[in-house]
Order: structure tokens, then C-alpha cells, then sequence
């Protein structure tokens, strides 16, 4: 067979679905990196859409994309570049030519690639790819005129020409199947389930990704093909998981760790919405998702139900967390456990929210009227989500807490395979309930000495009866009052109590001892790794240092700092977490570089200024 | 019934009450303690949720499970108790400012949910913690610190939200009358569902006589409407004017004149669903009589029943209990 002999073998591979928003590439991307999963690479995805829900047809602001990756070897990224694309029409092209790998692939919709195409697409020649600079020399085009071969696919399906065509993006699929040598029956699975009660829908889209696959082994065999090997990952058992459901599952295993019901109070917002969606639909797990009426009812019952007994969670993005602002100050004061999720989109106001950003670290710290400490952590995978829920919940609960659980939309939409976790090794949760032997001399400020932490009653419980409230409490007595020296006394409890919380230790990659130290925090973590861990296979002198905990800091953040002549702090932001450090340790000599595009890093770009940075010494 | 009988007293905190000297809100207190007696709930197993204003400290002086919480967000964090444990009794204790102006919208939301909480709103039409600024129940042209020129605009009436809202029960009392306060808490409290009962709370500092017009000994007879449940909407001092129909409005009629009989006299039907005549009786004034008393209570599902009942519907099907069933139902794959 001649094909054999032009097949690649990379360690990894990045491609890029990419159409109109109703062009159905979620869906296919989605497919493909799960038949990837399961034939055993690493994957990590990046889905790209639109805000608009259906922006003209064909328009470049109504481009949606799905970037998945393959790999033989760990990844931490979802790739900068792509090795093929997969460009159903000319605006698909033009917003992806610059993220093209030169000597990739890119297959495209020849059908869509009309003069009146071209023309919504802003192109003023005949030829697209030469207006964007892209020759034979840097990218193959398989061109394939899908909506013909479509319609003749299906010409005895009974579905109309409009119908037909909607199955246009699983000839795409078989297409890439074919590209990177992908077995289609784990697809045909996966269809089958998806339209289980569409029986039609279900045989064209099976009939079409078949032919897809077909037309690419048959007619264009002179085009080399990929092969990503299978990862040899730890064993068990995995499944796909993107971040905001990862986020939800946190939640559930804490509860379920903690013998509490869970509740959550939301409202929909861009890109939270899902977390909300997940466990909405956990009926069967007793969770108690209430979509409110607005931001601040989401989290004002989710404050009930914490007073109640719950474990209780609010999710949102920037905007409602602005609003639930208030309503934290009362839970700071209350102390009660809650947890906020802020999944960070582009700001201010409505800003970007379809995009990604982590500009919402400082009102997380400081956005809230008074002495108002709170925990504050961030989640750094999709994966990583549970984990970092599951500690959310379990610092909240542990230490009557509010704690702001700082996530993205990078993560929230990304994807990772997952080893399915065992909740057996997840640490125990153990709120500080009152004992019985306390009742009569019980209040309800009354402290633990050690850890400053409060007594949680629950209502229901006889003897126990008990006021919390807003107004400044006693200290001893915990009736209101407005005693000055009290008052102080109550803004320190409250500060030490959030200051003794034990967070893992920071953890360096790298060189203990070397010239730069990369710092960043939360979802940007695939990214700064992948950098550092390039350079220092290069043999640069060069560490990374990543943050999940912020507030409290790991307390041996500032030794690992004073071994390090340079210290560069990288966000998706104007330097929040630099001004914070900043203000910690105003000895350490700290830079920025900082990103504020709604896109996530690119390793190049980041291995370019690290380089730059070495170089400077 | 419980076995077990609370007095008032077993309602009461060991905190001194500090409102103003002759307010209203001491009336209140009163008629709560004995009204949770009266209803037979446990004090453990009663939680009292306000928001921000004078009345919103009543929970202080309750000996049960309390919060004071912040402006306007109390029915969002009642809902929130209801349904973080809906064995528990839930009160909801606001002001015409922190229920209608800041918390107007969960008030709404909460009565069109129907979620079983007690809603006690002390009506005295104007701001006293912050000393003296209008309400949205003030009167237009009311004359305050914040309106020196009179009030250009409507007031809400509570009775009118409530039922526009779709409520399910409304109740109007005076705070000086510990009877009827009473006996109507109670009434909420058996109800299940979102209920509301408006006081005509007095203001002693900032707006004293408000309600007086009204409920002045010597004119209450004449200028109110205690409405009982299927019995004729009778009232004045010798029990000689009732409501009747005039077309699609309401009006008063005097018993014995132009041959009016009793049977010519509206019997109160609380219990129907259909609310046309209850934002009627509900919107009285002027010419027509303040109705007290229970002015609708239609019993309908309540949403902390039908949230628990899909979550058991859900579960009679679906035999999947912990994270770990979840996800191995899904789609995984194994590494050896």
C-alpha cells in the first residue's frame, strides 16, 4: 500500500476545527478528541466561539472554533500553532492563518469557497491563500468540495438538501480521521448515542463520516498523513472532562466526603453557565441547584443554606461577583462556609465573555466594603478543577469561611482526560460542629484558641439557639457591640483566623538556585510549565513557581523567592498578582509580562521573553 | 400538634430591646412570641431571617435560630434556610424599605416561587434607621428630609404587589391590636406557602400617626374591614355597612337603607384561586373601608415540596448515589 509510506510520526499534534458558529464544530471537535482519548493519547482542548450566538453566516465574527491536541508524551497545553486546520469557509481561514505550523494542513470546504464567500470573508482576490501569505511551501491543501459530495452521500437518505447538509461537519470529521489515522468505531459509538432517538439523523451522519474518511484515503493519497502514538499514562480509568464540569463534580465529592448536602445559587452568566447546568441536572446525587433571580440572590441563598447546613456554592464570572460582593462581607462576618466560584472572563464591565482573562484577582481579594478577608485560591487545569473545589469546600467548611475559587474560561471550556479519582485518598473534611458537653456555655463567636476558628451550629439543633448577624458581635459575650477595642479585637480574629489556614507548600519546577524564577498563578499553568520546561531542558537557569493558593500565600513562598536574582510574575492581566506580591514582599525584585488579549498564553511567546530576560542578566 | 407546649416567654432572648421608646415594633415582638406558641413549632427548629432597617432586629430578641443579614437580601436567604433544611419554620421579619425599595425584586420572586416562608412587613411608610427619608409606601407629596418639596411619585401598596405577584396569601394587621397580629402570624405560619402579612406599623420618631386616619379608636369602626373567611364583609360600629358589588367595582352599602338586606352583603371567599376580588379588598382606601385580616390564602404546591418531590422523583428512577457511580455511568476508558 503506497499510503503507508507517507505516514508521520509526531509526538504531538495540534488540530483546529474551525466554520461557522452553526457549522457543528463543538460537536466534532468534541468527537475526535474523545475517540483520541481512548485510543490513548493525552488530549487537551481550547473550544473558541463566538458571543454572538449566530452572527452572519460566513462573517468573521461568526467564526467558531475547537482546538484539540494529541499527544504521545504528557501536555500541559492545548498547543499555540496548529498542524492542520480545518477551514469550512474563507472566514474560518483568514482568523486562523496566523496560529498555522508552517508545512501543515489545512483541509477546506471548496463548495463555500465562492466569490460571494470570499466577499463575506473581507477578501478582495480570487485567491485567499495567497492573499494571506500562505503557499505551497507553507501549508498543503487538501481542498474537498463537501457540500457536494455531501448531498450525493446522502442522496438516498429521504433527508432534504438542508438536512443533508447539516451532516456537512461529519465529513470534515471523517476527513481528519483520516488525516491522523483514527479508527472511525469508537465515532460511530459515540453518534449512536448522541442520537439514539434519531434513528435518520444517526445513519447520515455515520454514512457521511464514513465517506469523509473514504474520499481522504482515496483521492488524496499523495498527502502525508499523521500518527500520534498512545500515551503511556497511569493506568485505571479515564474519562473526558472539561472545566466547569470538573468544577461541579469538586463540589459533589466534597459534600459526599463531608456527609453534607450540597446547594448551589446561581444565575446564569457567560462562562459559568455549565457549573450551574451540571448539578441542576444531579438530581439523583440530592444536590439543590436554585437558579435565583439575580447574582445576589444567587449567593444570598446559598448563604442560607449554609446557615442551615449545607455545604453551600455560588458560581459566576466577573460581573456577578461585583455583585455578590456585599453579600461575602456578610459571610466573612457570619463566619460561615461558603464557596464562590468566579470563573474569569475579559473586563471590565461586560467585556469579553467569551474569552479568557484572570483580571478578577483583586476584587476577589479586596472587593468588598471593611476588614473583609476571605480564602482565595485558583484552579490551574481543567482537571485540576475538582481538586480545587474539593479544597474549596473543605477550607470553607473546615474554617467557616468564604473562599473565592478562582477558575477561567480557558479552563472552564478546555477539556483533559482524567483519571477517574478515588475519593478514598482525598483528604477528610471536618467542620468544627459544637459537642453536646458544650451546650449552656456556648456562643456564638466563641473561638477555637488554636485556630481562630467559630463553633458551627445548626439549626435544629436543641440548645443551641443562636443569632448571627452583620453588626459587630463581643467577643466574648457575642452579643452586638459597638466597643471600640472590641471591635479591633473582632477584625484581628477574623484576619488571624484566614492567616492560620495551613495551605500546601509551593512547589518549584526546575532549579532551586537559579538566575529567573517564573511565577504565575492559576489557568495559565499548562503554559508556563511547558516554557520552563523547555528551557530548562535546554539547560537555561530558569524555575517556575506556580500559585494555586493566594490567599493565604504558602508560607515558604518568600524563601523559595530570595533563591532567585529575578523574579517574573506572567498573567492574563495588567499585574494584579505582581502589585500583590508586591505589597507582601517589596524587597524581591519583580517583573511582569502580562497578556490582555482574552486569549491564553502561547508557549513561544513565553520562551521568547523568558530568553530575552536570561539574556538581560 | 406537638406534645410538648412553648409559652411565649420560651420565644423570648435574653437581649434587651433596644427600639425607641413607644414604636411599634415592641407590638410586633409581642404578638410574635405568642403567635409561634400558639402555632406549637419549637424554637430550635425556628429560624427568623431579616434584612436591614429598624424592625430587621427583631431576631435578636427572639430565642430561636436567627440571622441579620443585609438590606433587602433577607428573602433570598430565607429561601435559602427553607430549603438548606425545609423542617424548619422560616420568618421572614422586613420593613417597607428593605422589602420593597432594595429587596423589591426577591420579594416578587419569592412570592411567585410560593416558597413556604413567613413574611412579616412592617408597614410605616418610612425610613427610621437612616432617620426620616420617604418609602416607596409613602404617600405622593409626603413631606420627608429626602422629598422637602413632597414626594412625584406613586407608592407601592403591598397588598397589590403581593397578589400581582402571584400570591398566595396576604394578610393586613395593625401593631397595636396584639390580638389580631397574632392570630394572623399564626394564620401565616399554618399556611404552607409564601405568605405576607402587612402591619401598619407607627413610627414614633419620624412619621407617629401615619396609620391614624385609620385606626384611631373612634374611627376604626367605620374606616376598616375585618374579613373573616365565609362570613359577609360587614362592618362599622353598629355593624350596619357592608361591601357589595357595583358592577365590577366595590362600594359601601348601609344595611336597612334602599332595602340593602344582609344577603345583598359580599361573603368573603378567602380560599378561591381567583385573585380579582382579593386586589380589590386588598387596594381598599378613600371611600372604601382598609381591610384587615386575611385577605386571600389559596393553597397551592409549594416550591421547597415540589423541589424535594423531583429530587425523589428523580431518585425513584435513577439508582446512582455517589460521585464514583456517576462517573463510571459515563463515558470512560481504561489504561492497562
Amino acid at each position: 500500500m503506497t499510503e503507508q509510506a507517507k505516514i508521520i510520526e509526531l509526538e504531538d499534534a495540534v488540530i483546529r476545527f474551525s466554520g461557522d458558529s452553526g457549522d457543528g464544530m463543538q460537536l466534532v471537535g468534541n468527537i475526535f478528541s474523545n475517540l483520541s482519548a481512548v485510543f490513548g493519547n493525552e488530549i487537551s482542548t481550547f473550544p473558541d466561539y463566538p458571543a454572538e450566538i449566530r452572527a452572519p453566516q460566513g462573517s468573521l465574527s461568526g467564526v467558531s472554533g475547537f482546538q484539540v491536541r494529541l499527544g504521545s508524551r504528557a501536555i500541559f497545553t492545548s498547543g499555540d500553532k496548529a498542524d492542520v486546520l480545518i477551514a469550512m469557509n474563507p472566514a474560518a481561514l483568514k482568523v486562523n492563518a496566523g496560529f498555522l505550523k508552517k508545512n501543515s494542513i489545512v483541509i477546506i470546504n471548496s463548495d463555500s469557497f465562492q466569490e460571494a464567500d470570499l466577499k463575506k470573508a473581507e477578501f478582495a482576490t480570487a485567491n485567499p491563500f495567497e492573499e494571506l501569505g500562505l503557499n505551497s511551501l507553507f501549508v498543503q491543501v487538501v481542498s474537498a468540495p463537501i457540500d457536494t459530495l455531501v448531498k450525493e452521500s446522502l442522496a438516498d437518505s429521504g433527508l432534504d438538501n438542508k438536512a443533508r447538509l447539516r451532516s456537512k461537519n461529519m465529513f470534515a470529521l471523517g476527513l481528519t480521521c483520516w488525516l491522523l489515522n483514527r479508527p472511525l468505531e469508537y465515532a460511530f459509538e459515540m453518534l449512536k448515542n448522541k442520537f439514539k432517538k434519531k434513528e435518520q439523523i444517526l445513519h447520515a451522519n455515520i454514512k457521511v463520516l464514513t465517506d469523509g474518511y473514504n474520499y481522504g484515503h482515496n483521492v488524496h493519497a499523495s498527502v502525508s498523513t499523521f500518527r500520534v502514538e498512545a500515551a503511556s499514562l497511569e493506568k485505571g480509568l479515564y474519562t473526558d472532562v472539561q472545566g466547569n464540569r470538573a468544577t461541579a463534580l469538586g463540589l459533589i465529592a466534597a459534600a459526599e466526603k463531608a456527609g453534607l448536602e450540597l446547594f448551589l445559587g446561581s444565575y446564569p452568566i457567560t462562562p459559568a453557565t455549565e457549573i450551574l447546568q451540571e448539578l441542576s441536572a444531579r438530581k439523583e446525587l440530592g444536590v439543590k441547584a436554585v437558579q435565583a433571580e439575580d447574582e445576589i440572590a444567587g449567593i444570598c441563598s446559598a448563604i442560607g443554606a449554609s446557615f442551615a447546613g449545607n455545604l453551600a456554592a455560588t458560581s459566576t464570572s466577573g460581573p456577578g461577583l461585583a455583585l455578590k460582593s456585599e453579600a461575602i462581607g456578610l459571610a466573612v462576618m457570619a463566619e460561615l462556609p461558603l464557596v464562590v466560584i468566579d470563573v474569569q472572563r475579559g473586563g471590565p464591565s461586560t467585556g469579553l465573555p467569551t474569552k479568557t482573562e484572570q483580571s478578577d484577582l483583586l476584587q476577589a481579594l479586596y472587593g468588598r466594603n471593611g476588614e473583609s478577608p476571605a480564602v482565595v485560591m485558583a484552579a490551574t487545569s481543567p482537571s485540576n478543577c475538582f481538586d480545587a473545589a474539593y479544597m474549596a469546600s473543605k477550607i470553607a467548611l473546615e474554617h467557616l469561611t468564604p473562599v473565592i475559587l478562582l477558575t477561567d474560561g480557558f479552563l472552564a471550556n478546555g477539556s483533559s482526560a482524567w483519571k477517574l479519582p478515588d475519593l478514598e485518598a482525598y483528604p477528610e473534611i471536618n467542620p468544627p460542629y459544637v459537642s453536646p458537653e458544650m451546650k449552656g456555655r456556648w456562643k456564638s463567636y466563641l473561638r477555637d484558641e488554636e485556630t481562630s476558628v467559630r463553633y458551627w451550629a445548626i439549626p435544629g439543633t436543641e440548645g443551641f439557639a443562636h443569632r448571627l448577624g452583620g453588626l459587630e458581635k463581643d467577643f466574648t459575650t457575642s452579643a452586638i457591640s459597638t466597643d471600640p477595642a472590641n471591635h479591633q479585637r473582632m477584625v484581628e480574629a477574623r484576619q488571624s483566623k484566614i492567616d492560620k489556614i495551613a495551605v500546601p507548600y509551593l512547589k518549584l519546577t526546575g532549579h532551586i538556585y537559579a538566575e529567573l524564577l517564573v511565577t504565575g498563578w492559576g489557568g495559565t499553568y499548562g503554559h508556563l510549565y511547558s516554557a520552563v520546561h523547555q528551557l530548562v531542558s535546554e539547560g537555561k537557569e530558569i524555575s517556575l513557581a506556580h500559585f494555586s493558593y493566594i490567599n493565604p500565600l504558602p508560607s515558604n513562598t518568600f524563601s523559595v523567592f530570595s533563591h532567585f536574582k529575578k523574579i517574573v510574575v506572567c498573567e492574563l492581566n495588567n499585574g494584579q498578582f505582581a502589585t500583590y506580591l508586591r505589597s507582601k514582599a517589596p524587597e524581591f525584585n519583580i517583573v511582569q509580562y502580562n497578556k490582555i488579549q482574552g486569549q491564553p498564553f502561547t508557549v513561544n511567546e513565553l520562551v521568547e521573553h523568558f530568553t530575552k530576560l536570561l539574556e538581560e542578566k | 400538634m406537638n406534645t410538648e407546649q412553648y409559652t411565649p416567654q420560651d420565644f423570648k432572648s435574653d437581649q434587651y430591646v433596644r427600639w425607641c421608646p413607644g414604636c411599634g415594633d415592641y407590638a410586633v415582638l409581642n404578638s410574635l412570641h405568642k403567635a409561634m406558641s400558639m402555632l406549637g413549632i419549637k424554637p430550635h427548629e425556628t429560624a427568623v431571617i431579616s434584612g436591614i432597617g429598624c424592625s430587621s432586629r427583631l431576631p435578636y430578641y427572639m430565642n430561636t435560630y436567627g440571622f441579620h443579614t443585609i438590606h433587602g437580601r433577607a428573602a433570598a436567604i430565607a429561601t435559602g434556610v427553607k430549603l438548606g433544611n425545609p423542617c424548619l419554620s422560616v420568618w421572614q421579619i422586613t420593613g417597607d424599605g428593605d422589602c420593597l425599595a432594595i429587596g423589591g425584586n426577591h420579594f416578587i420572586h419569592t412570592i411567585r416561587r410560593n416558597i413556604d416562608i413567613n413574611i412579616i412587613l412592617l408597614n410605616n411608610k418610612i425610613y427610621g434607621l437612616t432617620k426620616g427619608q420617604y418609602s416607596p409606601t409613602s404617600d405622593k407629596g409626603f413631606v420627608s428630609k429626602s422629598s422637602p418639596y413632597g414626594t412625584v411619585e406613586e407608592p407601592f401598596r403591598p397588598g397589590e404587589l403581593t397578589v400581582g405577584a402571584r400570591g398566595n396569601f396576604f394578610a393586613r394587621t395593625i401593631d397595636v391590636d396584639l390580638k389580631m397580629s397574632a392570630e394572623l402570624f399564626a394564620e401565616a405560619g399554618r399556611h404552607k406557602g409564601a405568605s405576607v402579612v402587612e402591619v401598619l406599623q407607627n413610627c414614633v420618631i419620624y412619621n407617629d400617626s401615619i396609620h391614624k386616619p385609620i385606626i384611631e379608636k373612634d374611627v376604626r369602626a367605620e374606616r376598616t374591614i375585618f374579613l373573616e373567611h365565609g362570613k359577609p364583609m360587614i362592618f362599622g360600629k353598629n355593624s350596619d355597612k357592608g361591601l357589595a358589588l357595583d358592577g365590577f367595582n366595590l362600594k359601601t352599602v348601609r344595611l336597612g337603607e334602599n332595602g340593602i338586606t344582609e344577603k345583598d352583603i359580599l361573603v368573603h371567599d378567602a380560599q378561591t384561586q381567583d385573585n380579582t376580588l382579593h386586589y380589590k379588598l386588598a387596594t381598599m382606601g378613600g371611600e372604601l373601608p382598609v381591610a384587615l385580616g386575611v385577605i386571600r390564602k389559596f393553597d397551592a404546591p409549594t416550591y421547597d415540596e415540589e423541589f424535594v418531590r423531583q429530587i425523589n422523583e428523580v431518585q425513584a428512577e435513577n439508582p446512582v448515589r455517589t460521585l464514583r457511580e456517576l462517573l463510571l455511568k459515563g463515558e470512560t476508558w481504561e489504561i492497562k
